[in-house]
């Protein structure tokens, strides 16, 4: 069972990215979800958009989910892929590829610098010194310090630095690809990660931190891993969503947009990948889809009481949000694995959803 | 003389905003262990539903009886939300702390969108007594009134705390879950009662703090609630979980800190450096000025 498990899933993954590749050139309709058929401009806007989250989501998951983390401070790494990106192309004039380096190179060390610093704390008081420095970062930029974020107007992005394969309503599908890519890259590194020595680690200090010591590891340092590749690769998905988006605007420096990733992982299920990356993707989509619905002609039409919450999609993702909490602990993710006849064997991945929580921890043995 | 004087009770008056926010919230982290994002929501609803009373009183709304009223208004507004929370939500959820922060995340949310969509994303002028918006000459400074208002109350809620939890049973009982939940439990005392109490009583001031933050500023706004909240957190934090005097200290400290630094560096410069307070204060102490545990 297990042996056959171990052939299906990445057959499955593969058929998933393969057909997510294919979409541009398809001529799918989802009505209601979707704004159009697939091969549309809008749509693959909106896709596109969906995978990028849906991949900082999952860097979400490796902090929260694997490592046990709650930061309440992601949105800073992917606001500096995001903004530096913009100001290296727009004010300092370097090309892609230098920008790209740089962007993430300096990226990385905020998170090596932010990490070493409120790694020294645990629990509750980590959450907020990541929130602060979070919080840092977002002033800087809404102050516009220097004249480079342009403050709550953001960046635009001009075509002068970009590759003509980017640019332009026609060349949308390309735009899609290199966030399909972006997506599989950044879920494959993690989904590596996870396996390998560091990676397991991570999941021990999250389940008894006291037994890693035991064995002769420092603590500190496995999480102070976790938060710089979760930082460095929120920083790639930042640059992404800066080419997709063609500007950048100060809501993502925010600690809302932290906060929406938190609801984007819980709503997947804590602990399972794919979970974060559906959550991200269902958020966006919900997200985009209700803002729509809300100025509706049939929203318009209600009476007060139905038409003033329902016109706030963050009403109802901050309901939904509650409820799943409540009822489906383990998000999505745990539910699909509960209606998944029972597999001995699959112990590891799946069954953790409820244990990722750092406060729970009375089922380690 | 006369700026640093108007600078440090303007700060004074944000720090009782920050002290009205942070107390609620440090009591309920130090009894139940649970950090509520939903308080910057009750301080906006608060604040939101004082305004509309105020708005509908036909000629009270800027004098004195009126401006009473929607003070009473948002505190009981404030208390009645966290009543619901605890009761509905975060009861639920006894002794998984991860789910009842995420559970008031959630509730901060859809609560702040709730009032976005009800009262406009806007902000709108708030209706206040003529008084609070004149100043009073002290020391050569002319300072605007409503500062002393936010003072006041903050001062009056510091007292009333004390009094509450050094000289009541149930005060005891808080004081005595705050150093060790599980030995009270252990005693027969049903500290999830205290629960209750303590939620009510951050909601109340929340509520306070709204109808107070909105006279400060002179206007309501969705974001009001959430903007004040980042830097409670910080207080609280520097202040030392679960301390109220610790809350109140460093939200003085912080405010003033804030104020003057904005005004003789450079604007915005103040906010980085209640952030640079807090790495220092947790790398120092990492319980807090105040805090005794962990």
């Amino acid at each position: 069972m297990s042996g056959l498990r171990a052939v299906v899933r990445p057959t499955t993954a593969v058929a998933v990215v393969v057909l997510l590749a294919l979409l541009p050139k398809l001529q799918l309709a989802v009505p209601g979800v979707l704004p159009g058929p697939t091969w549309t401009v809008g749509t693959l806007q909106l896709l596109a958009l969906c995978l990028l989250v849906g991949a900082l989501a999952v860097t979400y998951d490796l902090l929260f989910g694997l490592t046990g983390l709650l930061s309440f401070g992601h949105a800073l790494y992917f606001a500096v892929g995001v903004y530096l990106f913009a100001i290296s192309l727009q004010k300092w004039h370097l090309a892609v590829l230098p920008a790209a380096l740089l962007t993430l190179g300096i990226g990385t060390v905020v998170a090596a610098l932010v990490g070493a610093i409120s790694l020294r704390v645990g629990g509750i008081s980590f959450a907020m010194v990541t929130l602060a420095f979070a919080q840092a970062g977002s002033l800087l930029v809404y102050r516009n310090f220097g004249g480079l974020t342009g403050a709550e107007e953001g960046l635009g992005l001009s075509s002068a630095k970009l590759p003509g394969s980017l640019l332009g309503v026609a060349n949308t599908r390309n735009l899609y690809w290199l966030s399909l890519a972006v997506c599989v890259l950044v879920y494959s590194a993690i989904a590596w990660l996870a396996r390998t020595r560091a990676g397991r680690l991570m999941a021990a200090v999250r389940e008894n931190e006291l037994r890693v010591q035991v064995i002769g590891v420092r603590p500190y340092l496995v999480r102070l891993i976790a938060f710089v590749v979760a930082g460095a690769l929120a920083t790639v998905v930042g640059m992404g969503y800066l080419l997709v988006q063609g500007g950048a605007s100060p809501q993502i420096t925010t600690s809302s947009f932290t906060l929406s990733l938190l609801v984007m992982v819980v709503l997947g299920g804590v602990g399972a990948r794919w979970g974060a990356l559906v959550g991200g993707v269902l958020y966006t989509l919900l997200d985009q889809r209700l803002t729509v619905l809300a100025s509706s002609h049939q929203i318009a039409t209600l009476p007060a009481a139905l038409r003033v919450p329902l016109s706030q999609p963050l009403f109802i993702l901050g309901t939904l949000f509650i409820l799943v909490v409540l009822f489906l602990p383990g998000g999505l993710a745990g539910l699909a694995s509960r209606l998944r006849p029972v597999d001995p064997h699959d112990g590891g991945e799946a069954a953790h959803h409820e244990l990722s929580y750092p406060a729970a921890m009375e089922d380690v043995t | 003389m006369s700026t640093v004087v108007l600078l440090a009770v303007t700060g004074l008056g944000l720090g009782a905003l920050y002290f009205l926010v942070a107390s609620g919230l440090s009591l309920i982290y130090g009894l139940m262990r649970v950090l509520n994002f939903a308080h910057g929501a009750f301080l906006t609803v608060g604040g939101y539903v004082g305004f509309t009373v105020g708005k509908h009183l036909a000629h009270g709304a800027s004098s004195w009886p009126g401006f009473v009223l929607m003070l009473l208004v948002g505190t009981l507004t404030g208390a009645i939300l966290a009543l619901l929370t605890e009761l509905l939500l975060i009861r639920r959820l006894y002794e998984r702390e991860i789910e009842q922060v995420l559970v008031t995340v959630g509730l901060g949310l859809a609560a702040v969108a709730l009032v976005n969509g009800a009262w406009g994303s806007d902000s709108q002028s708030f209706p206040a007594p003529a008084w609070t918006a004149r100043t009073t000459s002290l020391l050569g400074a002319e300072i605007p009134n409503d500062r002393f208002v936010c003072i006041a109350a903050a001062v009056g809620v510091l007292a009333g705390l004390l009094i509450l939890l050094h000289r009541t049973r149930y005060g005891l009982i808080i004081r005595a879950g705050v150093e060790n939940r599980a030995m009270v439990t252990a005693l027969g005392v049903d500290v999830r009662r205290a629960f209750t109490v303590v939620f009510v009583i951050g909601g109340a001031a929340a509520g306070l703090g709204g109808v107070l933050a909105a006279l400060y500023n002179s206007t309501v706004s969705p974001g009001m609630g959430d903007a004040l909240l980042i830097y409670a957190f910080i207080v609280v934090v520097i202040g030392g979980l679960g301390s109220i005097l610790g809350s109140a200290a460093a939200a003085v400290g912080v405010a003033l800190l804030q104020q003057f630094t904005n005004y003789y560096a450079v604007t915005g410069l103040g906010d980085f450096m209640v952030v640079l307070a807090l790495a220092l204060v947790l790398l120092i102490r990492p319980t807090g000025l105040f805090g005794r545990t962990a």
